[in-house]
């Protein structure tokens, strides 16, 4: 027995010297530590949704066009780009580049990679971002069966025809996004499961796959085929997949991860005030919907009244507290209006007040219910989370203190919740919107009649008619005025309530530097690098 | 003894036919699927997803589909996790989860039965209020608030650990050490009483009026009769430690098999929320197998031979 210990502390002993000698790392080494939270549902660009699988891809993969780390749209894969005088067709000249793997990418690439993320038989979740190009939609749905018809073609190898069904002058800021990025033609004809694993992954970007652990670790190292490899500094990036947010924060404060995206709210008055947390823009509204088909809902001034009840300044000044601005209309800051460098929130200014308790109880009592009375008892939901509940409690007391009217909550989880939403299978319901795109129509076109994301039952034609004009031309000047038109009349009818305009806060190191990240949520590390410190 | 193993796999293999057809309708009778998002998909890519993994098949088919392919070994593809089939998901983390439940039973058994038995023989004293102590602590702080504490101490301020990970072999001490903090508090109570009540046995008081050392009528005559309740104990608990923890390995980022039972479930993830449920169920019949087996060596009064039952 003895001996048999006295084997067993060798070897734990041995192991531990094995462990102490780590390599010293040459000086050049630059790692970042990025802890993107999930696994990647899909890691095929032409399949991918969320926002972790935008961060890993975007670094994995250049697309014609890319944000630099000012923030402005340039040409990437692209060396210049010409469009037609009604703005339908898009010629896009190619730089020479190449594979990860060595191959020169071409036209072809391009071609075949958004005809595939539109073929019913890939099935893609995001194909509708897409929709943009000629019979896209058509194809995708099954309508056209000839993928010769759908307005991207290559012209040669290094030249690429895009052919749109509208106008769309914020096409460029699409061009850098997932789906529209090329794949290796090659590859995904010979190996189609090449995304699955980090055996076979070929990209164009500024890293290339190392390795995908799954449920645990994706690395990626620059990847010297890169068109732009001068300008990549990191030589490796670790995502790592921590699911739970105190790990991740004790990580981050144990210097095991230099960028974590998710800081428990409970925490996060520490984390600001000893400087760990920066809060980063982020293009989003947070609102409740009102059921327009439901008694007491049906009536706009009952939906104003709620709205105008709510002190949204002490919402975000109180529980959020993160920076977020009250609502003050539906479309966030951060969208570029007409001439450069507006803002279509400034330019629409504020279409109701943070806060009007005295409107509110006004509008009450002109709909019939002076200080409450008769108002029935509703239900207001939200998926089970703890910032939302303590949300939808400060303004169950405000309704309460300001209308005197009465409603109690109910929390379901996420799929029950979003099921019930869209079955209008409620009175009051908490949402929320992050655009797909930096343009006022990812927020204005989700509430036309019927659409797939208006989950309150309400539809106006007028209002339909402005979003198909804003939609029709590529005249700026035009759209925005269409857009303002259409946002000034969904915040007239109000079948839903604004509260604020999101940011993230977020935990990132002080020496990460030169990154970008976007006010859509993800993170591009192409120029990024890490001070001495 | 044959017959007997004969009966119980056949008894198995229904009970898994009917956990699989359980659970295959109640997970298609949750609300929302794998495909509900809070951007809702257009009809047409719904229908190609739909098409794409047989949903619009009538259910009594995807239900045959599904039963066919598990007798075939298959667990089907993941709806969550494109890269992964179930096969994959289980193949990857079960090793991980076993061998942490490995290290946590050996800490709770090495610890626990030990400490129990000390406890039964020192009723009363201050070493059996030490063990009662501990065990009680044990028992009542979740594994959450002991998770949190140990990274906070031994890694946070102390730095003799990482906080999470998984890869060296240092990873596992946090993780297994809050694992069986339970089974340990719980083993060394159950060893207590079912010491104490061996050791009130006839048998007990005749050899030590025979005069034999009170090590030997420890050790020798009364722990194995002891064992019994532990043994019994034993089969669902390494059920459970060796399948995965939700908590312990969410806490400690190890990528084992507990997350997908829960996981799955959030995600509309049918075919995990199956896979993971039929291995975890057979896993379970196993071990309690095999405590069966174990119970015939340590108590001479229980057998299997059929002669003898009739």
């Amino acid at each position: 027995m003895l001996k048999k210990l006295t084997i067993l502390m060798l070897v734990v002993a041995m192991l531990g010297t094995f462990a102490g000698c780590k390599k010293a790392a040459p000086v050049e080494e630059m790692v970042l530590k990025y802890n993107v939270g999930a696994e990647p549902q899909y890691f095929d660009p032409r399949k991918a949704t969320g926002i972790p699988e935008f961060t890993m891809l975007l670094n994995l993969f250049d697309g014609l066009m890319r944000y630099d780390n000012q923030g402005q749209i340039v040409p990437s894969v692209a060396e210049s780009y010409t469009v037609s005088t009604d703005g339908l067709v898009w010629t896009f000249k190619l730089k020479d580049t190449k594979w990860s793997n060595g191959e020169p990418l071409t036209a072809q690439d391009f071609e075949y990679a958004w005809k595939t993320a539109l073929s019913p038989e890939i099935a893609s979740e995001y194909s509708y971002q897409l929709y943009y190009i000629k019979n896209g939609e058509k194809y995708n749905s099954g309508e056209l069966t000839n993928a010769d018809e759908v307005g991207v073609k290559a012209l040669d190898d290094k030249t690429l025809e895009v052919t749109l069904e509208a106008p769309t002058p914020y096409f460029t800021s699409l061009l850098s996004f997932t789906t529209y990025l090329p794949i290796n033609k090659k590859l995904d004809q010979s190996n189609p499961d090449w995304a699955k694993s980090a055996d076979n992954y070929v990209s164009n970007g500024p890293f290339k796959l190392t390795l995908w652990d799954h449920n645990h670790t994706i690395e990626m190292v620059k990847n010297t085929n890169y068109w732009d490899k001068d300008k990549v500094k990191l030589t490796k990036i670790i995502f790592t997949m921590v699911e739970e947010n105190t790990t991740e924060m004790l990580m981050f404060e144990n210097g095991e991860i230099d960028w974590g995206p998710n800081p428990p709210p409970a925490e996060l008055d520490r984390l600001k005030a000893e400087g760990k947390v920066t809060i980063n823009p982020y293009l989003g509204t947070y609102y409740y919907l009102f059921n327009v088909t439901k008694k007491p809902f049906d009536d706009v001034r009952v939906r104003k009244a709620l709205l105008f009840a709510i002190d949204k300044e002490s919402i975000v000044k109180n529980i959020t507290k993160s920076g977020e601005l009250p609502a003050t209309a539906y479309v966030p800051l951060g969208v570029p209006d007409a001439t450069p460098g507006s803002d279509f929130r400034k330019v629409g200014g504020d279409l109701f007040k943070v806060y009007d308790p005295d409107e509110a109880k006004k509008l009450l009592a002109e709909a019939g219910y002076p200080d409450g009375k008769g108002f029935p008892t509703f239900v207001l939901l939200y998926n089970t989370n703890e910032r939302h509940k303590t949300i939808a409690e400060a303004i169950q007391r405000m309704w309460k203190e300001t209308l005197g009217i009465n409603c109690t909550l109910t929390n379901q989880e996420w799929k029950v919740y979003l099921d019930n939403r869209n079955k209008l299978n409620y009175d009051v319901a908490r949402a929320g919107w992050i655009g797909d795109y930096t343009d006022p129509m990812t927020f204005i076109d989700m509430w036309v009649t019927g659409g797939g994301n208006n989950d309150t039952g309400w539809g106006n034609t007028q209002y339909d008619e402005y979003v198909r004009i804003a939609k029709s031309t590529g005249d700026q000047a035009a759209r925005m005025d269409a857009m303002h038109k259409a946002e000034t009349i969904l915040m007239a009818e109000m079948p839903i309530g604004p509260i604020y305009f999101y940011t993230r806060p977020e935990l990132i190191k002080p020496y990460i530097k030169g990154y970008y990240t976007s006010a859509l949520g993800y993170t591009d590390f192409k120029d990024a690098y890490i001070e001495k410190h | 003894m044959r017959k007997f193993v004969i009966q119980r796999v056949i008894a198995m293999l229904i009970t898994l036919f009917i956990i699989a057809t359980i659970t295959f309708f109640l997970a298609k009778a949750i609300p929302g699927g794998p495909f509900t998002k809070e951007k809702a998909v257009p009809d047409a890519v719904l229908k190609n997803l739909e098409r794409k993994y047989h949903f619009d098949d009538p259910l009594w088919k995807q239900y045959a589909d599904y039963i066919i392919s598990l007798a075939k070994g298959d667990l089907g593809p993941s709806f969550r996790y494109d890269a992964l089939t179930v096969n994959d998901i289980v193949r990857k983390g079960f090793p991980v989860s076993a061998l942490l439940g490995f290290v946590a039973i050996l800490i709770s058994l090495g610890l626990g039965l030990p400490a129990g038995i000390i406890s039964a023989y020192k009723q009363n004293f201050w070493q059996d209020n030490f063990v009662m102590f501990f065990s009680i602590l044990g028992i009542s702080i979740p594994n959450f608030i002991l998770a949190t504490l140990f990274m906070y101490i031994f890694g946070l301020k102390l730095h003799i650990f990482n906080i999470a990970g998984w890869g060296r072999w240092q990873d596992v001490i946090l993780p297994a050490v809050t694992l069986a903090a339970y089974p340990t508090a719980y083993i060394a109570r159950l060893m207590r009483s079912s010491m104490l009540d061996v050791l009130s046995q006839d048998y007990i008081k005749t050899a030590r009026s025979k005069g034999l050392s009170e090590y030997r009528v420890m050790i020798i005559h009364a722990l194995k009769n002891a064992l019994i309740p532990v043994v019994t104990y034993l089969g669902p608990l390494i059920a459970a430690i060796f399948t995965g923890s939700f908590i312990v390995e969410r806490l400690f980022f190890i990528p084992g098999l507990g997350r997908y039972y829960v996981t799955s479930i959030y995600d509309r993830d049918y075919t995990v929320i199956l896979g993971t449920t039929v291995f975890y169920a057979a896993f379970l019949i196993i071990a309690n197998f095999v405590v069966d087996i174990i119970y015939a060596f340590l108590d001479p009064r229980i057998t299997y031979s059929t002669e003898k039952i009739k």
